[in-house]
């Protein structure tokens, strides 16, 4: 493997890396459910997006970076699924959404 | 007959990433698979084309370099206001209007709506969905449109 190639798995495992941990942040800094989805998905997408990416790279041409870029795929549609079926969920179980509005009238 | 033999393509690229064995032997077996398995989806009457959706594909080729963009910019807006000591956030909820929209259109529409960071679909109905957006920018962008319109040309090539 190249030192360019290196370099850029390198990176984008760091990138990756960092997002997972503002995913985290996310979680425990959102006040309800509904908003920590949203930090969930930060760490769904672009954090495991950019971790497999460099995977792929550090693994080089051949059959495990196609099994890498499949796993990726995988997620792409795995995330929104789960997601969805927690926000659902969560909407069914008479949890209201923490709004902007309401909190403002309430002080 | 278009749908079995994408799937029959599509098994088969799955058979040989995953198991990367070229012996005549267990490709011979791999093709018994994927033989099995085709039948039982033309018996199930799962070729059609929600099972397997390849008249989709030339539009998803098209949407998806715009859809990873979308992703990587709402991304770094969450990301900014999770990190900001502020937390600058305005939590909302809309309603997001898909009545041109075919039953894998929609699916697709909600789909791309949860990947996105900063916004959820809570809802799918047969007219709208119901969103949950983290920021009322990120609510604004999606009530202009564009992404609605994006899947609409996906949907019909």
């Amino acid at each position: 493997m190249s030192g360019l190639t290196d370099l850029l798995s390198m990176a984008l495992l760091g990138i990756g890396t960092l997002f997972l941990l503002i995913g985290a942040t996310g979680l425990l800094r959102l006040p309800d459910v509904f908003t920590r989805l949203h930090g969930a998905s930060v760490t769904d997408t672009l954090g495991a997006g950019a971790i497999l990416l460099g995977l792929a790279l550090a693994a080089g041409w051949g059959l495990l970076m196609g099994k890498i870029l499949a796993l990726l795929l995988i997620m792409a549609l795995l995330g929104p699924s789960t997601a969805h079926a927690l926000a659902r969920a969560a909407t069914h179980g008479f949890r209201k959404p923490w709004l902007h509005e309401t909190d403002k009238a309430e002080k | 007959m278009r749908n079995a033999i994408a799937l029959i393509v599509i098994l088969s690229g799955t058979w040989l990433l995953l198991s990367g064995h070229t012996s005549p032997l267990l490709l011979s077996l791999g093709l018994v698979s994927v033989a099995a398995i085709v039948a039982c989806a033309a018996r199930l009457e799962l070729l059609d084309e929600e099972g397997v959706p390849v008249g989709l594909l030339p539009g998803l080729l098209r949407y998806g370099p715009w859809l990873v963009i979308q992703i990587i910019r709402s991304n770094l807006d969450v990301a900014k206001r999770i990190v900001n000591p502020k937390l600058p956030i305005h939590p909302t909820v809309i309603h997001v209007d898909a009545t041109d929209h075919t039953e894998v259109g929609r699916v697709t529409y909600a789909n791309s709506i949860t990947l996105t960071p900063g916004t959820i679909s809570l809802d799918v109905s047969e007219d709208a969905i119901e969103v949950h957006a983290l920021t009322e920018e990120a609510a604004n962008d999606l009530m202009s449109g564009e992404m609605g319109r994006r899947v609409q040309r996906t949907e019909r090539p």
